[in-house]
């Protein structure tokens, strides 16, 4: 059935497709509605939802109930996600799954409410203290607001960490016509290197820490084991990349111009695409759905990248590390790039 | 075909919902593929606001306005931003008290007093937005009446759906009157 949905909407659902049953946090723009309809959907599946005092207490909720068994989610914006830091590193070292999504706006601090950015992709890679790994998809359509959250739930749970949604402002708030199915079947593999779970509460006796801790979860001031469970927490992640990353090219295998793009921006990057090839310009587009860890190999090649970004040029400055010869597009007005924007730079690097 | 459409004004005149319906008739009743954004300030009511709507038969790429063939305009404001939006040979349409400067432009502009015509013949100024929907198609056709009145029975809470089918008639005819 065709609906008219709203990107924030479609994460709902995709949530509640994967399962989710616990909802806390606090309403912020431009992540509202997300609450809004957990607060409807929710209660109508014997779910919970609950409105917390702030940010801190709704991502410890949060981490309660996946603790105890729920799948369990939360949704901010920026200043709530800042709020957040802490306890995201918590559930990482102590190795509760939970999805955390961000629809980003302008920053940082209050910045502004009501317009778009992509200004907290390093706040999603970087936010929390300590070495470590994290995951983190950038949805582009309304569409993929409801598959990536509840992929999103299915890598929090098969890795046993935390995982960011990060959106912004014009995919949360764009409505299009979307076909979404009410339930997905998707068998959740068991990982190397991810412990098996027991809910808490359940029967079993265990201790749950932020310290780090040896395999049977209490402290430990053992150097070598200190290194072991840091690296397995990184290895963990890294090793099974293949199956969590999540990349769409677009006319890239003739492209000698290719434009790399997440979030709304992708959107910009393909009409300008479109518009390059009607001007005879072989150019593709790609569309970097898991942006951490970041898919280098995607730009591992001969042609010429550009990457729009509605930031200082935080991901093409990253790419650096890897290629030198990036076209870094940015804005910060809190306005979308517009495709001729991309479209004048592509002629340019293509004459 | 391809429709782009801007519907603009202060926030609390109803413009978001007004670009909503739009998109949900095109999308639900007519087949056809849109994408609805939005532009506000934080303001609960007051202030700038804009809701975009693009309807077309291929799906779209680029989620906003770029060459409008159709602005709406509740306020000066709103018109003196988004009138020069309008492409050659769109369409500007004006609330005629509000927008007392009018801009020229290489298009049609309609001028109807779709905030006087809520208050003074429904009685309640919130129908606006619904009285600009029924002048929107009366003037343009892009979507069939019927298609928009479903909408907005969808949109809109229950028990109103007699007072919005009037407000929508009375923009419709107002709109047959100057076409």
């Amino acid at each position: 059935m065709v609906e008219l949905l709203q990107g924030n909407e479609a994460c709902v659902k995709g949530a509640l497709a994967a399962g989710c049953r616990f909802y806390a946090g606090y309403p912020i723009t431009p992540s509202s509605e997300i609450a809004e309809m957990m607060a409807v959907e929710l209660p109508k599946r014997g779910g919970v939802f609950i409105q917390m005092e702030d940010e801190i207490g709704s991502i410890a909720a949060v981490i309660g109930a996946s603790l105890a068994g729920a799948r369990a989610m939360t949704a901010t914006s920026g200043p709530g996600i800042s709020l957040m830091a802490e306890n995201i590193g918590f559930a990482i070292m102590a190795e509760i799954p939970c999805v955390i999504v961000d629809v980003q706006r302008v920053g940082p601090s209050t910045g502004h409410a009501t317009k778009p950015s992509q200004g907290d992709v390093m706040m999603a890679r970087w936010g929390t203290h300590g070495d470590h790994r994290v995951v983190v998809l950038s949805p582009s359509s309304v569409s993929d607001m409801f598959w990536l959250t509840f992929k999103a739930f299915r890598f929090a749970e098969m890795l046993r960490t935390p995982v960011i949604l990060l959106s912004d402002e014009i995919i949360g708030h764009m409505r299009t016509d979307v076909e979404l199915p009410d339930e997905v079947e998707e068998e959740i593999p068991e990982l190397e290197d991810v412990p098996s779970f027991h809910p808490f509460g359940g029967g079993k006796r265990y201790h749950v820490t932020g310290l780090v801790h040896d395999e049977t979860g209490f402290p430990t001031n053992d150097g070598e084991i200190i290194e072991k469970q840091l690296k397995r927490l990184i290895r963990k992640i890294e090793r099974h990349r293949d199956k969590i990353t999540i990349v769409e090219r677009l006319n890239v295998e003739d492209a000698d111009v290719v434009i790399l793009a997440y979030g709304c921006v992708v959107r910009s990057a393909i009409r300008a695409m479109y518009l390059a090839r009607e001007e005879g310009i072989k150019c593709g587009v790609v569309d970097v759905k898991t942006l951490w860890p970041f898919p280098y190999e995607v730009v591992e090649s001969e042609f010429k990248l550009i990457v729009p970004e509605m930031n200082s040029g935080l991901i093409a400055d990253d790419l650096r590390k890897v290629r030198n010869d990036v076209i870094s597009i940015t804005k910060m007005n809190g306005e979308i790039i517009y495709p001729h924007e991309i479209l004048e730079i592509i002629r340019r690097v293509s004459n | 075909m391809k429709y782009e459409i801007i519907l603009s004004g202060k926030g609390g005149q109803g413009l978001i919902l007004a670009g909503i319906i739009l998109a949900e008739a095109a999308a639900i009743y007519e087949g056809l593929h849109v994408v609805q954004t939005q532009s506000y300030g934080p303001e609960a009511r007051g202030g700038a606001s804009k809701s975009e709507v693009i309807i077309s038969d291929e799906p779209i790429d680029f989620p906003k306005v770029t060459s409008a063939d159709i602005v709406v305009a509740l306020s000066q404001e709103a018109c003196d931003i988004y009138a020069k939006m309008v492409k050659r040979g769109g369409i500007l349409i004006l609330d005629e008290d509000e927008v007392q400067k009018v801009p020229e432009i290489e298009g049609r502009i309609y001028r109807i007093p779709f905030i006087r015509m809520a208050v003074e013949e429904i009685g309640k100024a919130i129908v606006t937005n619904i009285v600009t929907l029924g002048s929107l198609i009366g003037l343009t056709e892009i979507l069939s009446p019927e298609s928009v009145i479903k909408a907005i029975e969808n949109r809109t809470p229950k028990g109103t759906e007699e007072i919005n089918r009037k407000a929508f008639e009375l923009g419709f005819k107002a709109a047959k009157g100057l076409a």
